[in-house]
């Protein structure tokens, strides 16, 4: 089951980032979006992201999403250097080792749901898999909507579509999942609800990481990175760890009326 | 990715924008039937005026005898007239590339018989005279080899020559006389109408040759030489073979001595008159292929237009793995279908629409296979053409910014 499973018994980093600087120009300026970050992810941790807005979050989850390359610095994922991989390499790179959800869902309009799980596998290159039909309706029934596969995304609810999205990013079975604001357009009990599907694949032995600006969120998690003027101020493990079922069963109780879900 | 996966994919996204595509689509559908429309009118007069011209005999050669010179002035063609019936049998019997040869001795004379008398021309012939001219008997029959041979007093009118002296149309079986001598009339030959030089064909009447060389004319010469070929493609090489049979028969020893006769072919007309045709059908597909162009810039549009709407799933199609190539294929595949299916839809209602303004107009119509695959081959190329360039935008997106696009 779990896709994270290493030959050397998960010794491996999952992402190994070292002193890795992201330069940009717009217009004449010259941006410092990261200034030497070095970061270890190691197999079946779950670690959130924090930081303001211009912290450097998002040009990092960009740079671990393998959607971008560092300007100086080294990042290895899973065992891969990713600096002088070609446009076509980072792409199949993406679709083998990772898994993304987005804040906005971004699912295929006027696609059912599991089409539009399918869609990964059928980029896939490496002819891993034998039945990418079959393993769509696996990942979807493990987050839970083995009900609504032919449901279209303007006909499931926000955490719907959330999970859908999920069902994407795992059904691959990557290295690691990114989540990008995965709680950002949903309310406070889909949002517990969310976190406790990543919390259960975290079990499952899934390595996650979610870039978020919500604390709450970040409680979720194991390990909590925080991020200002691109680099990372804080790295410390979650004392007090928050359990995303127990709070869905406890809001459940103090809200007769179920939120749309 | 697997090619049913790209069309899959392609094919999802032309079904989930079902009015989008229609409207795509038309504009192709009209190119190709219109291209389709236009050359087979175009085809159907060309292939009209070709019969026609087919009718003036677009196969005969006419060996007529060279010049002679006087004191170095040239007499113009025919002045030394030294074709005889010996060159006629030894084109004949020498020949392999010409289908029908005959002699023909022209003389005038009154022909006097049935209701009157007329003044006409008489040519001497072998049978192969109306194959070479496309020709046919109308009633009665045209004389035989044997009549040839023997050289028997038969006769066969034409047109104006039978309505002058018999107006009633009994012509066939009747006696008339040709200068002094009695025939019996054997045929009445089809009205052929006026010539390319506005001479009335039917005002002559055909005899045996041997039978006019005997009693009308009398001459050791023979004014022209008729051939005609099974094909124009074979004109070219009957016309040298004819050449060495008659410096042979000539005895023209040597390449310096100049032909004292000339062969002549009818194809410059026949070429002037398809070309003519032709340019006019090549005007008319042109006009109607800045229908398709127009169609094809459609496409480029509604794919442009297409590629900034989607660029979020682009995003999110490449964040998953995909390659530039892939989104590349996709839209590439997606232009394409709209613009094949639209080529194939626009085919059938070109081929109607040909059918049906034939019906109506009484044009001669007539689809060519040559333009169904060209236009279909070309409504692809559209596709391919039109496609390229919003295809190739979608594939070098970064998909960072493509999937921050609100």
């Amino acid at each position: 089951m779990a896709g994270t499973a290493q030959p050397d018994g998960g010794t491996r980093p999952v992402i190994q980032l070292t002193r890795v600087v992201k330069r940009y120009t717009m217009g004449s300026n010259e941006v410092l979006a990261m200034r030497g970050v070095d970061l270890t992810v190691m197999p079946g941790e779950m670690i959130a992201i924090i930081g303001a807005s211009g912290s450097g979050k998002s040009t990092m989850m960009n740079i671990i999403g393998c959607l971008d390359i560092p300007t100086d610095g080294t990042y290895v994922l899973d065992g891969v250097p990713v600096n002088g991989l070609s446009r076509d390499q980072l792409a199949d790179l993406r679709n083998q080792k990772l898994g993304f959800v987005f804040q906005g869902f971004n699912l295929l309009a006027r696609t059912t749901a599991i089409d539009n799980v399918e869609l990964p596998l059928l980029y896939d290159r490496s002819h891993r898999w034998t039945d990418p039909r079959e393993m769509a309706v696996a990942a979807l029934t493990r987050v839970g909507l083995g009900e609504r596969m032919d449901h279209e995304p303007s006909e499931l609810s926000g955490g719907q579509q959330q999970r859908v999205a999920i069902a994407r990013a795992i059904v691959t079975q990557p290295t690691l999942l990114l989540a990008d604001e995965p709680t950002g357009n949903l309310d406070s009990q889909t949002t517990v609800d969310v976190m406790a599907l990543f919390q259960a694949l975290n079990a499952q032995g899934i390595t996650i990481m979610i870039v978020t600006h919500e604390l709450e969120v970040a409680q979720y998690a194991k390990r909590i990175v925080e991020m200002r003027d691109g680099r990372i101020i804080r790295d410390t493990p979650v004392v007090d760890r928050h359990d995303a079922a127990a709070d869905l069963a406890r809001l459940k109780d103090t809200q007769p009326v179920e939120a749309v879900a | 990715m697997k090619k049913t996966t790209l069309f899959k994919v392609a094919s999802q996204s032309i079904i989930k924008n079902k009015l989008r595509t229609m409207l795509t689509m038309l504009g192709i559908v009209i190119g190709v039937g219109a291209v389709i429309i236009m050359v087979a009118i175009g085809n159907g007069a060309q292939s009209q005026i070709e019969a026609q011209i087919g009718s003036l005999g677009t196969n005969m050669i006419v060996i007529t005898a060279g010049s002679s010179a006087q004191g170095g002035a040239s007499q113009g063609a025919g002045t030394f007239n030294r074709l005889t019936l010996a060159d006629a049998d030894k084109i004949k019997a020498g020949t392999t590339l010409l289908s029908a040869v005959s002699p023909v001795l022209v003389t005038r004379t009154q022909v006097i018989g049935g209701d009157g008398n007329w003044r006409t021309q008489v040519n001497g012939v072998s049978t192969d005279y109306l194959t070479i001219r496309n020709w046919a008997v109308s009633s009665g029959e045209l004389f035989t080899d044997d009549d040839v041979r023997t050289k028997r007093k038969v006769v066969v009118l034409g047109k104006t020559v039978a309505d002058n002296l018999f107006p009633n149309g009994n012509a066939v079986g009747a006696s008339v006389q040709l200068g002094r001598s009695p025939f019996v009339v054997s045929g009445v030959l089809d009205a052929k109408g006026q010539s390319a030089m506005g001479s009335d064909q039917d005002d002559v009447v055909l005899v045996p040759y041997t039978t006019a060389q005997d009693r009308l004319s009398g001459w050791r010469f023979v004014s022209q030489i008729l051939g005609s070929t099974n094909s124009t493609a074979v004109i070219p090489a009957a016309i040298q073979e004819i050449t060495l049979l008659m410096r042979e028969a000539h005895q023209l020893n040597g390449g310096n001595v100049p032909d004292d006769f000339t062969v002549r072919d009818q194809t410059a007309i026949a070429a002037a008159a398809t070309s003519t045709t032709s340019v006019m059908t090549g005007l008319l597909a042109a006009i109607a292929s800045i229908s398709l162009l127009v169609g094809g810039i459609g496409i480029m549009n509604i794919m442009l237009v297409s590629v900034t709407e989607r660029t979020r799933e682009i995003g999110i199609r490449m964040a998953i793995g995909a390659r530039g190539s892939d989104v590349l294929t996709q839209f590439l595949i997606e232009s394409i279908v709209m613009s094949v299916l639209g080529g194939v839809i626009g085919l059938l209602v070109g081929i109607g629409g040909a059918q049906l303004l034939g019906k109506l107009t009484g044009w001669a119509i007539a689809t060519p296979w040559s333009a169904v695959m060209i236009a279909v081959g070309f409504s692809a190329a559209v596709g391919v053409f039109f496609g390229y360039y919003p295809a190739r935008k979608a594939a070098s997106m970064n998909p960072i910014q493509a999937l921050r696009y609100e």
